[in-house]
C-alpha cells in the first residue's frame, strides 16, 4: 500500500507522500522538523494542532488540516492524524485502504512531556518506525528527575554569578526547557529562531512563561546571571559577550554516552530526549500488534535485527530522515547572530 | 587521624564511595584547572584515611588488575537484561569503553546511595579471585543496585581495571601540597615508591610520619618541556649545558645500605629485568642515587629503542636474549651521593659528581650523557644535526646553575628533539577510538607503495583536529570496504604525511622496517594516492638512519 520511493513514502492509492523529500503534489506532514518538513510541494495535510508551527517554519503554503483522529480520504484512502508525543503538535498518520492499516510513525518519544501530546498506540497491520536511539543502552529516566537536575544546576550558576546556558534543538527541546524553567520566569533569554517558535505558538493560546531577546538594549546587570537557550553552540555567538561570565550545558538523549558528552567539550551534558529509548521503541511496537516493521532512521540494522529474533518480521528502510538531534544552525550562518 | 580538625567524623564516615564517583565525575565535567584543584582539595580534606590512600594510589597511576573475565560480566548482564549476546557488542561499539557498556546496559535503578567507603569496594575487589562463579555475579548485582549510573561506572572502571583520571599526578600533588602545607616536591617524595594502599596510613605517610623510610624509594622525576622555536630565547649561552638526548626508559639507579635498585618512570620497580647492572653494585660508592636513561647498549654504544622493547615485558630473560638485547644506563644526574640529597646543588655540581662516579665504575654499560660544547647558539644548532647519525634523538639543555625539580617544569630543563623523518603515506584501515572518540575512526593504519601494491608500515592515532577526525570519519563511513570486526578497510584515497622520530629493522612487521613515534603531521589533501612515498624510500632512510642490528634476527 507504501511504497518506498525516491521521493519518500508514497501512498498510490491515494496518490500522496508522506514526510516527502522532493517536490510533490500532495505531502502528509507529520511533524515540523525539516528533515520531515520541507518546502515546494503543491500541497500539505498536517494535525491541526501541528499547524501554528509548521507555518512558522514554511511560510505561506496550501495547508490542510484534521484534528486528532478526524479522517480525511484521499481516493477512498482513510488517513488519520495520532499524537505522537515528539514535540508540540508531532503526529503518527494512520492509512487505512480496503481493511489493511499502515502507520507511520514519524518521530515518537512514549513519556508525556506534558506539553506535546501524549503518545497513542495505534492498531496495525504495518508500522513504521523511527530508531533513532534504537539500542538498549539508551534508556532515559523520568523527565522529572531530569528537570529538577537541570533546575538545580541552572540555580547553581544563578547563585554563583554566571548565566546558564541551555544548548538544546530549537524545536521541541527548548519548549520543553522554558517550560520546565517556569520557576525561573522574567530571567529567561533565547537565540531568534526559538523566538520565533514561542511567537507562533503563544498565537496559538499555548501558555509559556515569557522569554525575551537578548540585546544591548537591555541593562548590563538584567544580562548578567541570565538563562539562556539557544541551539547553536554559545562560543559561536555574539550572545556569549552579552551575558557575562557563563556555563552551557547540552540537552540531548546524545549526552547518555560519555564519549558524546566529552566530545561536545561543553560544561555540562543533561540527558534530555524527545525521542523513545530502546525500551520505549519496543514498547510502541508491541502496541501496534504489526505484523510487519520497517525501521527507518536510526539504528535500523540493530533494531530490525532484535524484532526479527523476537518473532516480528522487520526491514530496514534507507530514509532521509534523521539528524535533527543535532544542531540545526551551523556557526557560520549569520542569521545566527543571538 | 583526620586531616583537618574541623572533620572529626572522617573515619566513621561510610559514604566515601558516593564523595568518590562524584569527585571523578565533577573532574570530568570542568576544564579549568583551578577548579579541578579545589575539587580535590575539597576531596582530600574529608577523605577517610583509607579513601585517601586508594584515591593517590590510583590517581598517581597505580594499576588495576581486570578482576574478571569480561566475556563472563557480558554473559551475566546479557542474562539480567535479557538481551541476545550480539546487542551487547553492538552496544560495545557504539560506547567505545567496557565500564561504561555495562553501566548503561544494567537494568536496576537504583537509588544512588550505596553504604561504604571506597576502601571497602577496593577490598570487596580484590577478594574476587577468590569466591565462586556464583558469588561473583551476586556481589556484582547486588553493587549496582544501590548505586546510579554514574557510581556503576566508576565501579566498573575499577572493576574492569581500566581505571583512568583526567587529572595529571602533578595536580594531585599539588592539590595534597595544599591540604598539608608544605611543597609540592616533598608530597612528591612522601607518596612515591611502593607502598600498599590497602595498608597504608595515608595520613600518616603524607605528613612524613609512620612509613619507616625505605631503602628503595626513589626520587619523583624532574620533566623536560620541549624548546619552543629555537633556544635563542633561553638567554646566553654561558650559562646552559647541551647533552645529547637519547631514547630509552627514564631510570634511577639506587644503592642504599646495601640494597640495590632500579626504577623506571612511572615508579615500577624494575631491578631484576637488569641483571647488567648488578656488577656496578660493588663498584659504585654506597649512598647513591643516579638518573638517566635505561637504553639498549653495545660496547658503550646505543641501540635503537626497538631491541629495547623485546626485553620490556618478558618475565624470563634467557641467555639468548640477553646476549641479543644487551641494555646499559646513560647516567645524566647525581640525586644522591654519600647518602645525602643533592637535589639542591647546582646542576654544574652535580654534573662534575656524575662524571667522576661513572668513570670510577668504569662499565661500558654505565655512561653518562655525552656534553656538546658550543659557545653561542648557531653553533649548537650545527651540532644538532649531528644527532640522528649518533642515533641519538636530539639535544638536552640544562640550566648550568639549577636545581633538581620535580615533575615537568618549564624553566630550567629543555628537550631539543630533532625535525622527525616524514613520508607521505595512504590510509589503508581505520577503526574506531576509545573514551572521547567512541564512536569516530581515529586509528588508522597507513601504507608506503611498492610496486604495484601497497605495504602497510604505520599506525598513527594522532596529530589531527578535531574536525579533520570527523572529516576522516565521514570518508571512512563513506567508503569502507570490508569489515574485520572492529577494523574497516578503507579506499586509499586519503594522503597522509606520517611523521616519526626513527627508524629501525624489523622482522615482526610486514615491511621489514618499524618507526618509532609515528603519528599525522599533515593531512595532505593536494596529494593524491599515486604520489606517496616507496617502500624503496623508506628503506633508503633505514639504510642512512637505521639500525641494522634488528631486534628480530636474535629472538625468532
Amino acid at each position: 500500500m507504501i511504497r518506498f520511493t525516491e521521493h519518500g513514502l508514497y501512498c498510490e492509492a491515494g496518490d500522496f507522500h508522506i514526510d516527502p523529500w522532493r517536490p510533490v503534489r500532495s505531502a502528509v506532514i507529520t511533524h515540523a522538523h525539516s528533515d520531515h518538513a520541507r518546502t515546494g510541494h503543491s500541497g500539505y495535510l498536517c494535525a491541526a494542532s501541528g499547524l501554528s508551527v509548521l507555518r512558522s517554519r514554511l511560510g505561506v503554503q496550501s495547508y490542510e488540516t484534521a484534528d486528532w483522529g478526524e479522517p480525511v480520504f484521499r481516493n477512498g484512502v482513510r488517513i488519520s492524524f495520532h499524537p505522537s508525543g515528539h514535540i508540540i503538535g508531532s503526529a503518527q498518520v494512520r492509512i487505512e485502504y480496503r481493511g489493511e492499516v499502515w502507520v507511520i510513525s514519524g518521530d515518537y518519544k512514549t513519556e508525556n512531556d506534558g506539553i506535546s501530546g501524549c503518545f497513542e498506540p495505534v492498531k496495525c497491520h504495518t508500522f513504521v518506525t523511527e530508531s533513532t536511539f534504537g539500542l538498549p543502552v539508551y534508556r532515559w529516566r523520568p523527565q522529572s528527575v531530569v528537570y529538577d537536575e537541570i533546575r538545580t544546576w541552572v540555580a547553581a550558576q544563578l547563585d554563583q554569578g554566571r548565566s546558564a546556558v541551555l544548548q538544546a534543538y530549537s524545536l521541541g527541546k527548548s519548549q520543553r526547557l522554558i517550560d520546565a524553567l517556569r520557576p525561573f520566569a522574567g530571567r529567561i533569554f533565547a537565540h531568534g529562531a526559538i523566538l520565533q517558535i514561542q511567537e507562533a505558538l503563544k498565537a496559538d493560546g499555548h501558555d509559556f512563561p515569557e522569554v525575551m531577546r537578548l540585546s544591548e538594549d537591555i541593562p548590563a546587570e538584567r544580562r548578567k546571571a541570565c538563562i539562556f537557550i539557544t541551539p547553536a553552540p554559545i562560543e559561536t555567538l555574539r550572545a556569549s559577550r552579552l551575558i557575562g561570565p557563563w556555563r552551557s550545558a547540552r540537552c540531548s538523549g546524545w549526552m547518555h554516552v560519555r564519549g558524546n558528552r566529552r566530545r561536545e567539550g561543553g560544561d555540562k551534558g543533561f540527558v534530555l530526549s524527545d525521542h523513545a529509548d530502546w525500551e520505549g521503541l519496543c514498547a510502541a511496537v508491541k502496541a501496534t500488534k504489526a505484523q510487519r516493521v520497517f525501521v527507518t532512521h536510526g539504528f535500523q540494522s540493530i533494531f530490525s535485527r532484535y524484532l526479527n529474533e523476537t518473532g516480528i518480521e522487520a526491514h530496514e528502510v534507507q530514509t532521509s530522515f534523521g539528524g535533527e538531534e543535532e544542531t540545526d544552525i551551523t556557526p557560520d550562518n549569520p542569521s545566527n547572530q543571538i | 587521624m583526620s586531616i583537618d580538625p574541623s572533620y572529626p567524623e572522617t573515619e566513621t564516615r561510610r559514604d566515601g564511595f558516593i564523595h568518590f564517583a562524584r569527585l571523578l565525575m565533577e573532574l570530568g565535567e570542568t576544564g579549568s584547572t583551578r577548579e579541578k584543584t579545589d575539587l580535590l582539595i575539597q576531596y582530600f580534606r574529608s577523605a577517610p584515611s583509607g579513601d585517601l590512600a586508594w584515591t593517590l594510589g590510583l590517581f598517581t597511576g597505580r594499576k588495576l588488575k581486570r578482576q574478571i573475565r569480561t566475556r563472563q560480566l557480558a554473559e551475566w548482564l546479557t542474562e539480567w537484561r535479557g538481551i541476545p549476546g550480539w546487542l551487547f557488542e553492538e552496544s560495545y561499539h557504539h560506547v567505545g569503553d567496557l565500564a561504561e557498556t555495562l553501566a548503561l546496559l544494567d537494568p536496576s535503578t537504583g537509588g544512588g546511595q550505596p553504604e561504604g567507603n571506597l576502601s571497602d569496594i577496593m577490598s570487596k575487589l580484590q577478594g574476587i579471585p577468590n569466591i565462586s562463579d556464583e558469588e561473583k555475579a551476586a556481589l556484582i548485582r547486588n553493587t549496582w543496585a544501590d548505586m546510579s549510573g554514574s557510581q556503576k561506572f566508576v565501579f566498573n572502571k575499577l572493576l574492569t581495571g581500566g581505571f583512568r583520571v583526567g587529572v595529571s599526578a602533578q595536580l594531585v600533588i599539588q592539590a595534597l601540597a595544599k591540604v598539608y602545607e608544605t611543597e609540592p616536591a616533598v608530597i612528591a617524595h612522601r607518596i612515591s615508591g611502593e607502598w600498599d594502599p590497602a595498608s597504608t596510613d595515608a595520613d600518616a605517610m603524607l605528613r612524613g610520619e609512620g612509613r619507616s623510610f625505605d631503602l628503595s624509594r626513589p626520587y619523583p622525576l624532574f620533566l623536560a618541556y620541549p624548546v619552543e622555536g629555537g633556544p635563542e630565547d633561553l638567554g646566553h649561552p654561558s650559562e646552559w649545558h647541551a647533552e645529547w638526548k637519547w631514547d630509552g626508559i627514564r631510570g634511577q639507579v639506587i644503592l642504599r645500605s646495601g640494597t640495590w635498585s632500579v626504577w623506571s618512570r612511572g615508579e615500577e620497580l624494575m631491578t631484576d629485568k637488569f641483571p647488567e647492572f648488578e656488577a656496578w653494585r660493588s663498584l659504585l660508592p654506597d649512598g647513591t642515587v643516579l638518573d638517566g636513561e635505561i637504553m639498549a647498549m653495545r660496547d658503550g654504544k646505543p641501540l635503537p629503542f626497538s631491541i629495547l622493547q623485546t626485553r620490556i615485558g618478558r618475565t624470563r630473560l634467557s641467555a639468548r636474549l640477553l646476549k641479543d638485547a644487551p641494555v646499559g644506563f646513560m647516567a645524566f644526574d647525581v640525586l644522591e651521593s654519600g647518602g645525602e640529597d643533592w637535589r639542591m646543588r647546582p646542576f654544574s655540581e652535580r654534573r662534575a659528581r656524575l662524571t667522576e662516579l661513572v668513570k670510577a665504575v668504569g662499565q661500558p654499560g654505565l655512561q653518562f650523557s655525552e656534553t656538546v660544547p658550543f659557545t653561542d647558539w648557531e653553533e649548537l644548532t650545527l651540532r644538532r644535526r649531528e644527532a640522528r647519525e649518533r642515533g641519538s634523538e636530539g639535544l638536552m639543555l640544562k640550566r648550568m646553575d639549577s636545581v633538581y625539580q620535580a615533575g615537568r617544569r618549564r624553566g630550567d630543563w629543555w628537550k631539543w628533539k630533532l625535525e622527525p623523518m616524514t613520508v607521505d603515506a595512504v590510509l589503508v584501515y581505520a577503526q574506531k577510538g576509545h573514551g572521547r572518540r567512541s564512536n569516530l575512526y581515529t586509528d588508522y593504519t597507513f601504507a608506503v607503495r611498492d610496486e604495484d601494491r601497497l605495504v602497510v608500515f604505520a599506525k598513527a592515532y594522532s596529530g589531527l583536529t578535531d574536525k579533520e577526525f570527523r572529516e576522516v570519519d565521514a570518508f571512512v563511513k563513506r567508503n569502507a570496504i570490508e569489515k574485520f570486526g572492529p577494523v574497516r578497510t578503507v579506499k586509499p584515497e586519503l594522503v597522509f604525511e606520517i611523521a616519526f622520530e626513527g627508524i629501525s629493522e624489523s622482522k615482526r612487521h610486514k615491511a621489514g622496517i618499524a618507526v618509532r613515534f609515528p603519528r599525522m603531521h599533515r593531512w595532505r589533501t593536494d596529494k593524491k594516492p599515486e604520489e606517496i612515498n616507496t617502500l624503496s624510500d623508506l628503506k633508503r632512510m633505514l639504510e642512512q638512519y637505521g639500525s641494522h642490528t634488528s631486534p628480530g634476527d636474535g629472538v625468532s
